[in-house]
């Protein structure tokens, strides 16, 4: 097994929020280099790998896989007194932030401060918002420093990302923010690994794409520009855990998921769960009833429409500062996607069916 | 003028990362006796583990003054293993339930991590969002193969950080007070016998107080402890008239804080001190939210008080926001008011 731990541990210490994601770009960037034959950057900035096939390049089909790079978080709207209001990047409960630790990406000063979200007491909200949920809106950042120093150094438009530092946990697994979705993307990085000894007949475009949690734009162009013959998504789903049950969640480290639905084409979800069970990979089925809610939604939809496919990962507390994944679950993903790559033939498009 | 150097920061820091809840503050206990030893004359851990310090007069016998900070804090008791990890817990002390979800913990002596976590968003829907979490339906997480038990104490896992003017951490509240204690010990001996109290379980009903101040029978007390500051801004503007102290301004002094009115004698000499040193001060907003001061006062046959606390944003939260020259100007005065203080103070009524 490959020590992914660490390269994981630096991509969720760092922020990359929806629209400015280069932290987050530049460490896949060096971490992919070695292990594929091409890589660049789309306009948008999503990251292209391209890991060549063995077939004859006029015959040479590609599969896309892509995980989305980008974080959710905070963009500042005012300061009012050195004190910071914030509004989201992306699909934030309001109800987790209170008491939060966070990171201003000072623009002013090009400085990363340290920060806590504040819940003001009820005197200082309207009549009948103190005492209940406190909203958005109401909530602001205090760095510690006097009105002056934060009036030099933040500005309206700055990005503020969850502060909270990644810890190991029992049982084999990580918390930390924003390990939706870079525990895909160290999934994908084991999957490029686990090629450099397998052959495959397709080229593999290795894609971190931008934007997932605001608009799915890194997927719409990035599919537009790679026009791959088949996508796969790699994305979180929901843990099993404190106040979330039924059919949309999963055991953590019990294996990984293999949606069902709309965005999902069914050849391609027998070609995995055929490869699941001949390596004993243990799956489970992810009923996704109308949309995936990953960039697969998106894919599918480019030029004259793509065949998709999504491979989740459960996690825990989804959205919060304090995500909660199994490593052997990252490992599993990653192993699946090697050798569901490995299993694709020089015909495989020619057996592609609906029935 | 004392000074906050290297050495009282990473104190202040050691004080600060300790777990110390209330009913169970060993940690820091052993920090306390550890940096008062080679400096009390007398040093016990009374009955219900409060330490208690005594450094005689440097003179004959003059009068006896006991200075109290609690080393406890607000937390958690595990209270129920549910099994793959997951475990029920209760508050202890006060700490407002819309600071948990999504948090990270540490639990029990090992400080094993865990965390609070929440549904996601994404599993709810709008009315489900505009109500609060309750904590009985919370967990702490420590993974699948969490071992912790019924009885286990947890508290916030941030860490101390020194932030410009600033300190950032958990337990401010009172681990200043604390670390202020401990360096007047070093400052010691005065012309008074002075007496510490690291007190114990003051979140909870000043209990650690109640028999510390019994013990010692002292002539005068101040509690010294760390008090909200609520300066921050109105939503829509208007200016902010309850803010109870602010940041920046010196040592809060208490007038008053229900049920408990400050010595008057104690209220204007800590003023004309700070007048004469030129040490910035402010008083505390009178209103509610006790000190130890509360239990001393009624001791025995009544002992009089005050209350001094070096102002903090966001109480009982994961991180509070306090500022580096509150605390030497608190740490300042108090040693002033040590060194002038004579027991013609408490004598007459005029």
């Amino acid at each position: 097994m490959s020590d992914i731990l660490p390269f994981l541990k630096s991509l969720i210490s760092v922020a990359g929020l929806s629209g400015d994601e280069t932290p987050a770009a530049d460490l896949i960037k060096k971490q992919w280099t070695p292990l594929v034959d091409e890589i660049s950057q789309s306009a948008l900035a999503s990251v292209h790998g391209l890991k060549r096939g063995a077939l004859k390049k006029s015959l040479r089909p590609s599969v896309m896989i892509a995980t989305h790079m980008d974080a959710i978080g905070m963009m500042v709207v005012r300061i009012v007194d050195g004190f910071i209001y914030i509004t989201n990047v992306g699909g934030i409960d309001a109800r987790v932030l209170p008491g939060t630790p966070v990171t201003v990406h000072a623009s002013g000063t090009k400085e990363e401060l340290y920060g806590v979200i504040a819940m003001p007491p009820a005197n200082l909200l309207p009549d009948g918002e103190g005492s209940g949920v406190v909203a958005m809106k109401y909530l602001f950042v205090d760095t510690g420093l006097t009105p002056g120093e934060v009036s030099k150094r933040v500005r309206v438009g700055d990005r503020v990302s969850f502060g909270t530092e990644p810890i190991e946990m029992s049982g084999g697994t990580i918390s930390g923010h924003t390990l939706d979705n870079r525990a895909s993307v160290a999934a994908l990085t084991i999957c490029l690994e686990e090629l450099q000894s397998k052959s495959h007949a397709w080229d593999v475009l290795a894609t971190a794409t931008v934007q997932e949690e605001t608009s799915f734009g890194g997927a719409y162009t990035s599919g537009f520009q790679l026009r791959p013959t088949i996508a796969v998504v790699v994305d979180m789903t929901f843990g099993t855990g404190a106040g979330a049950s039924g059919y949309q969640t999963f055991p953590l480290g019990k294996g990984v998921t293999l949606g069902i639905g709309p965005s999902i084409h069914p050849f391609l979800y027998k070609r995995f769960k055929e490869v699941a069970e001949r390596v004993e990979i243990p799956v489970s089925d992810d009923l996704m009833p109308e949309y995936s809610s990953t960039d697969a939604d998106a894919l599918q939809l480019i030029a004259e429409g793509i065949p998709t496919m999504v491979v989740s990962i459960p996690q825990r507390y989804m959205h919060t500062a304090v995500e909660l994944v199994a490593m052997k679950d990252i490992h599993r993903a990653g192993r699946l996607l090697a050798e569901f790559v490995a299993s694709l033939e020089a015909d495989f498009m020619e057996r592609i069916t609906w029935d | 003028m004392l000074t906050i150097g290297s050495p009282q920061l990473k104190l202040l820091e050691k004080l600060c990362n300790a777990m110390s809840v209330s009913g169970d503050e060993g940690e820091v206990r052993r920090i306390v006796l550890d940096e008062v030893k080679p400096y009390a004359d007398e040093v016990k851990v009374d009955a219900l583990g409060s330490v208690l310090v005594r450094k005689q007069a440097k003179g004959k016998k003059s009068m006896r003054v006991l200075l109290d900070a609690h080393m406890d804090e607000v937390g958690f008791m595990i209270v129920k293993d549910d099994g793959n990890g997951f475990y029920e817990f209760r508050t202890v002390g006060g700490i407002d339930e819309r600071h948990l979800v999504g948090k990270q913990v540490i639990v029990g002596k090992d400080h094993m991590p865990g965390v609070i976590g929440a549904k996601p968003i994404h599993l709810t829907d709008a009315g489900e969002r505009s109500h609060t979490v309750s904590e009985d339906s919370m967990r702490i997480d420590l993974g699948p193969e969490g071992k912790a038990k019924a009885g286990d104490r947890a508290t916030f896992a941030t860490k101390f950080k020194r932030v410009g003017p600033s300190i950032m951490s958990k337990s401010i509240d009172d681990r200043i007070g604390v670390a202020i204690l401990i360096e007047l010990l070093k400052q010691a001996p005065y012309d008074i016998e002075l007496c510490l109290a690291f007190s114990v379980q003051e979140e909870i009903g000043l209990r650690g107080a109640t028999v510390a101040g019994y013990h010692f029978d002292p002539d005068l007390a101040i509690a010294v402890d760390s008090t909200p500051a609520r300066d921050l801004p109105h939503y829509d503007g208007a200016e902010n008239y309850t803010y109870n102290t602010k940041l920046g301004l010196g040592p809060a002094i208490y007038p008053a804080h229900s049920p408990v009115i400050s010595d008057p004698r104690l209220l204007k000499f800590l003023q004309e001190l700070g007048a004469k040193h030129k040490i910035p001060y402010q008083l505390r907003q009178p209103g509610g939210g006790g000190t130890d001061a509360g239990a001393i006062q009624q001791v025995r046959s009544g002992v009089p008080v005050i209350s001094i606390s070096v102002p903090h944003r966001y109480t009982h939260s994961p991180i509070s926001v306090s500022r580096v020259d509150d605390w030497k100007n608190t740490l300042n005065l108090l040693h002033v008011a040590l060194q002038e203080m004579t027991p013609s103070l408490i004598k007459s009524r005029a």
